[in-house]
């Protein structure tokens, strides 16, 4: 059958030649050819339509004869689309509609989409079909996958996606309707993921097709169609980050050194974490340093992902659709990120949208998380997951005017001090920490905030003056005892900040310094150890850290209230922008006047490093793993050491 | 029959109790979804609505499964067993509806002009194609100047290309996907421009007539600003006249 196939197309395009077929020729020929079929098309089937049939069915790209016979029919046939009839040609379109534009150079490229474009805007029947096709070419069949990675792929891709995005733009204006099912046939036609038990090279494959999909997504959302279509794009690309970001568990990253506490845990060793190989390049030992494969896999696709979003976010900006976008990253936050336990890379899209206009997106995040915390209809977790967010954001986040620092901190401050009024009658013995988990949650966060925060406030009067008006004193010591239950790594450095900063007397009771976790804190942090959430400690995504870095605050560059000398951290792993300073929105060091965080003494000395952690770190090992670790990846910056 | 239809409806809408906090959102989002869809009830595409409640009592489907809590029907007869506890709005809704049916004359947009097909977009939402056969024999399929176009062989002005708003005739409709399939076939279809210009200089000859009858132009002046227009339009046009 096949041989025949050849031989007759071959005797079509010999007749094309020896006749010189003009192009109407031609077309009236195919017209004849639709129209000979008859009822069934099976049993009355012609000779010409087999051949027709038999050419589209055929997706060898590299046979000359048979691109140039595929050329010259997908040319005519779209000028007989009328002719086509869903009973009758019923082979031929599923045979076209199965095409794959990949396999093909760019002559029947261009004619395969104008025979789509044609076929879709002839009659409604169509239109998903054609949709769909265009759709399943977002990414390349299976067997040119390793190929779309190198250079002559790469250049492939954008001619393929330039044509199939022209193709759905120039079908939604014939048939504007088209745009009504585009959306659900782009997320539905993602690719499904892959389980981590499947073989790593599927798992491989499967992420690879998601990225260059993914990429195709945001590229409709960024085109003429992405303002008709709502936000369905860049919401699914989110739930999609959401669900590789939940197949890297916790207890998959390594801890480099689990005896490090909170404020500790960014310290890494470069040396530790990475071997170079001959040419100088870096080797992960487990890649993101996760311990299975898969996950590793993961974690490299995610890392991608995430890039790919944050350069979509930073080119809307960049077209001043910023705020567009940062509605639907805040609805797509809410949805799918605020509740699920414990994101540990999701969430970055947002930080890096926010940094893009601190003043609206920024604040607008921060108000939103406030918000959903002081929100009596939300559900306890969703409140402790907002306010650990929050506490993480207004510490991590050095674009923030400070002003909304201390404004959101005194909203929290007030919330914690109107429910304290509320339970100032229990006495401590009763306290239950899991009823009152929310309000423990936030007085961690305004602990932490402050372990980052009080320097910069303390330095500038006016700030001060709001500090000090602030009821610290009273709800961090009433019946209900925060700084017995909150997290004790935190404790002891708020505890240590607020006494050289003369906030409060503290007493030496409060220090724990020789206390292992307290079970307080783990009744109510739950089950879910929302204690232990530090949504925005450093990104652990190489590549996606980029997009962060510049806009991140490091705890090694944090100016404490008391005198770091002595026993300075030494944490000098983070090679933070020593140019760029530590400005406020308001063009207001945050730092103290003559002293400037260039000026920090990065140099380690480790008896004194080892000296702060026995210091700082009470934490027990078993629990290290629900907090942020160390920094897994080994920084290629220059400045690290 | 006029292809838009304004109607009024007595609709109920069921919210979830959800959405009870902002109950006109919720409304809003429920007739928004009826918008640019072919509905079998109303006859036609609801383009827009204007939706007042009417009442403040709602009808309650409580959280009961069917099977089941017989008696609780019987004790309180207004409600209605239901697996989800959703609430009734009643309104009353104005929805103006586009409702093209066979051998209606429509107007749109000439998108896409080939020799097989003209591809045509009404309303700005609603495709529509007229195929080669539809297309009478007095237009013939040129290339003008690079341009793809449908001329008329009679009415050397009268010309069809992208751009152009064309009024033919409905054939029929796919109403699932808004598509109309149409015809250029009767001799009153065409390019809107040169059938209102047809019929601009049918209205001269009308108000020559009348100018002839009554030698006070003062009637004529009376009509306002579309009248000067109308002038304007048929000087120019007169001079075709002759020509044709």
């Amino acid at each position: 059958m096949g041989m025949e196939i050849e031989n007759n197309k071959m005797e079509v395009i010999k007749e094309e030649e020896d006749s010189e077929v003009t192009d109407s020729e031609m077309v009236r020929f195919l017209r004849n050819a639709l129209q000979e079929v008859g009822e069934t098309e099976f049993e009355s089937s012609t000779h010409h339509y087999s051949d027709l049939v038999a050419v589209f069915g055929n997706q060898d790209g590299r046979d000359t004869d048979h691109v140039a016979l595929l050329v010259a029919s997908s040319r005519a046939l779209s000028r007989a689309v009328t002719y086509i009839d869903i009973d009758r040609h019923n082979s031929l379109l599923s045979n076209i509609f199965r095409m794959s534009i990949w396999n093909f150079g760019e002559n029947v490229m261009d004619a395969l989409i104008d025979l789509i474009k044609a076929l879709a805007a002839s009659s409604g029947k169509y239109v998903e079909d054609c949709l769909e096709m265009l759709v399943r070419n977002f990414k390349p069949p299976q067997n040119l996958l390793n190929f779309v990675s190198q250079p002559h792929g790469i250049a492939k891709k954008e001619k393929v996606q330039d044509r199939v995005h022209k193709a759905l733009k120039d079908i939604a204006e014939l048939m504007p309707v088209s745009l009504l099912y585009l959306n659900g046939i782009v997320v539905q036609r993602m690719p499904r993921m892959s389980s981590k038990n499947d073989f790593p090279r599927k798992i491989k494959d499967d992420l690879q097709l998601s990225e260059i999909y993914v990429e195709s997504m945001l590229k409709l959302e960024r085109g003429v169609l992405g303002r008709f279509m709502g936000n369905v794009m860049l919401s699914a690309v989110v739930y999609r980050l959401v669900e590789l970001d939940v197949e890297i568990e916790w207890d998959e990253i390594l801890q480099d050194d689990p005896s490090k506490g909170i404020f500790d845990m960014e310290i890494e060793d470069t040396d530790e974490a990475a071997d170079y190989n001959d040419d100088g390049e870096v080797c992960l030992k487990a890649g993101f340093g996760l311990q299975k494969m898969g996950a590793d896999a993961f974690a490299d696709r995610l890392d991608s992902l995430m890039v790919l979003t944050c350069e979509h976010i930073k080119s809307r900006a960049d077209e001043g659709h910023l705020h567009e976008v940062f509605d639907t990253l805040l609805l797509s936050f809410k949805k799918s990120i605020l509740d699920t336990h414990k994101s540990k890379f999701a969430q970055f899209v947002m930080f890096y949208a926010c940094s893009l206009d601190p003043e609206r997106c920024g604040v607008r995040f921060a108000v939103t998380l406030a918000d959903t915390f002081v929100r009596a209809g939300e559900s306890p977790t969703t409140r402790m997951s907002a306010v650990a967010y929050l506490a993480s954001y207004l510490s991590r986040a050095r674009f923030l005017p400070s002003t909304l620092v201390v404004s959101m901190l005194k909203r929290l401050v007030d919330w914690c001090a109107k429910y304290y009024c509320k339970f100032q009658d229990v006495e401590e013995e009763n306290i239950n920490p899991h009823v009152h988990r929310v309000f423990y949650s936030g007085c961690q966060a305004v602990m932490y905030v402050l372990c980052y925060r009080m320097r910069m406030m303390v330095d500038v009067p006016h700030l001060k003056s709001l500090l000090l008006d602030m009821p610290l004193e009273s709800i961090f010591r009433n019946s209900l005892d925060p700084l017995k239950v909150c997290l004790p790594s935190i404790v002891n450095e708020f505890l240590r900040q607020a006494k050289a900063a003369r906030l409060f007397t503290v007493s030496e009771k409060f220090f724990f310094n020789d206390l292992l976790e307290s079970d307080l804190s783990k009744t109510y942090g739950g089950i879910e150890r929302l204690d232990t959430f530090f949504p925005f400690d450093p990104c652990l995504l190489r590549n996606c850290d980029s997009f962060i870095r510049p806009h991140f605050l490091y705890w090694s560059i944090v100016n404490k209230t008391y005198d770091d000398d002595g026993d300075d951290n030494g944490n000098s792993d983070e090679d933070v922008n020593e140019d760029e300073g530590f400005v406020d929105g308001d063009g207001e060091c945050f730092h103290d006047g003559d002293r400037n965080l260039d000026e920090l003494d990065y140099e380690v000395d480790l008896d004194e490093f080892e000296n702060s952690m026995n210091k700082m770190s009470i934490t027990p090992r078993k629990s290290l793993k629900h907090m942020m670790p160390a920094r897994i990846r080994p920084s290629t910056s220059p400045e690290s050491l | 029959m006029e292809v838009f239809k304004l109607s009024t409806a007595n609709l109920v809408v069921y919210l979830h109790p959800s959405k009870a906090g902002n109950v006109p959102q919720a409304i809003r989002y429920e007739l928004g979804k009826l918008l640019f869809k072919f509905n079998e009830v109303f006859d036609g595409v609801v383009l827009s609505y204007n939706g007042n409640v009417v009442g403040t009592n709602a009808k309650i489907l409580p959280t009961t499964h069917p099977n089941e809590t017989v008696e609780k029907q019987i004790t309180n007869a207004k409600i209605r067993p239901s697996i989800h506890p959703y609430f009734g709005v009643r309104l009353k809704a104005k929805l103006l509806l586009f409702s093209p049916k066979p051998d209606m004359l429509i107007e749109g947009k000439v998108m896409k002009l080939g020799e097989e097909l003209i591809h045509v977009v009404v309303l700005g939402f609603c495709s529509a194609t007229i195929i080669e056969e539809d297309i009478r024999k007095d237009f013939r399929y040129k290339i003008k100047h690079g341009e793809e176009v449908y001329a008329s062989t009679s009415e050397r002005r009268h010309v069809i290309k992208v751009g152009s708003m064309v009024r033919f005739l409905v054939k029929s409709m796919d109403e699932d996907m808004l598509h109309i399939s149409g015809s250029l076939l009767p001799p009153n279809t065409g390019s809107i421009k040169w059938l209102d210009k047809d019929e601009d200089l049918e209205s001269e000859r009308r108000v020559k007539k009348r100018k002839g009858e009554s030698h006070k132009g003062m009637q004529v002046q009376g009509m306002g600003l579309l009248d000067k227009e109308l002038l304007q339009n048929n000087d120019g046009s007169s001079k075709k006249s002759k020509r044709r």
